[in-house]
């Protein structure tokens, strides 16, 4: 799904730089010939891409639903495969609760409606976004948490290491030593 | 010394939270439906008949529901594990039978009727021959009351107290430590009040 998208969107961005070019150099017309021989390509190794794995369930006549389906099921875990989102999961409890996400929809449910429904059902875990709130904190703040103590030490360490590596004045016996290296 | 110490006690407390992290079940997830009444339903038996059977049967009694299926292979592991419990006779088990007709199955998309018979046979057959621990099993064909009670592998387990409520989950197979150790002591305790 995700590669169909991006080969989209690279076709739009190839077919926005073509017409760029035309606009300033005519002769780039002659290199859209041959640049737009190779543009199926891409498309091709989608559609094999495609073909690996189970037959794609047909989707439903509703177009609007299904982009629905697909915003909101982007947000929610597959909790058999537990790495992969709802919407791109091929596991059967996916396709059910993917059917069940219809439904709820269908029946005029908000997205936050539909979101209460699985957690109520399977808990936080299948929002890959948790809510934030006091069991959440570490979650969301503690990376931070780390980089402020990190920054911290960082600081301490490149102070100490200034007061280490002050460069110490030479003693004359030194500065004698040196001034003969240097004239040898 | 400090500037070994540092370093090392940072490591061995990294050391600690992977080693504990890799030790735990990524499958184990804490259930919200835990405190929370049973979702209800009312569902077809395995015997054949229009028999239901609704959770309201069981109010007053602490009772486990086992979700199962003839083609769950950790079921098959469970399943001796649970015929010698009920054998004791401490708390009846009701069976769900999860989507016993899966999507790659051909009889998938008969009509309800015929799935139901087709589950039905099937579900007699296997606990004829690895024994029935089940004071009655319920039929879950589309696998939606699955999904109510947050169902995302098979085999589960759950204890319910004499109010309809949620006490204790499992996923996975059961095994007689976790009965002896976990359950047994949550019946007893429930049992009680």
């Amino acid at each position: 799904m995700k590669r169909v998208w991006m080969n989209g969107a690279l076709n739009g961005v190839y077919a926005l730089s073509v017409s760029m070019a035309m606009w300033f150099t005519p002769q780039a017309a002659l290199a859209q010939a041959t640049a737009a021989s190779l543009a199926p390509e891409p498309a091709m190794a989608a559609s094999s891409g495609l073909v690996v794995g189970r037959e794609a369930p047909l989707m439903a006549e509703d177009p609007k639903l299904e982009a629905r389906l697909v915003d909101i099921s982007q947000e929610l875990r597959c909790m058999v495969c537990q790495n992969e989102s709802l919407a791109s999961s091929h596991a059967e409890l996916a396709d059910d609760l993917r059917n069940e996400v219809r439904e709820l929809i269908r029946s005029g449910k908000s997205d936050q409606e539909v979101k209460d429904f699985l957690v109520s059902r399977y808990g936080d875990f299948v929002l890959y976004r948790p809510e934030v709130k006091p069991l959440t904190w570490v979650l969301w703040f503690g990376p931070f948490l780390l980089l402020v103590v990190a920054a911290i030490f960082l600081g301490v360490y490149l102070r100490q290491r200034r007061v280490l590596a002050a460069p110490a004045a030479m003693t004359d016996d030194e500065r004698e030593r040196a001034k003969q290296l240097l004239k040898g | 010394m400090k500037k070994v110490l540092i370093p090392l006690v940072l490591f061995i407390g990294l050391v600690v939270f992977l080693a504990v992290g890799l030790k735990r079940d990524p499958r184990e997830i804490p259930s919200p439906l835990i405190g929370k009444p049973a979702p209800h339903f009312t569902l077809f038996t395995l015997e054949p008949g229009d028999a239901k059977f609704s959770p309201i049967d069981m109010q007053g009694q602490v009772w486990m529901l086992n979700v199962w299926a003839t083609w769950c292979v950790a079921c098959r592991e469970e399943h001796p594990v649970l015929v010698a419990f009920s054998e004791k006779n401490q708390v009846p088990i009701v069976g769900l039978s999860y989507k016993e007709i899966q999507p790659q199955d051909p009889a998938y998309k008969s009509p309800f009727d015929e799935k139901l018979q087709l589950a039905r046979e099937r579900s007699q057959v296997w606990l004829k021959r690895h024994g029935n621990p089940y004071m009655t099993t319920v039929m879950d064909l589309d696998g939606r009351v699955g999904i109510n009670y947050g169902v995302y592998g098979v085999p589960e387990t759950y204890v319910i107290d004499k109010a309809g409520v949620i006490r204790y989950k499992f996923v996975g197979a059961v095994t007689p430590a976790l009965l002896a150790e976990k359950i047994l002591p949550l019946i007893a305790e429930l049992n009680k009040s």
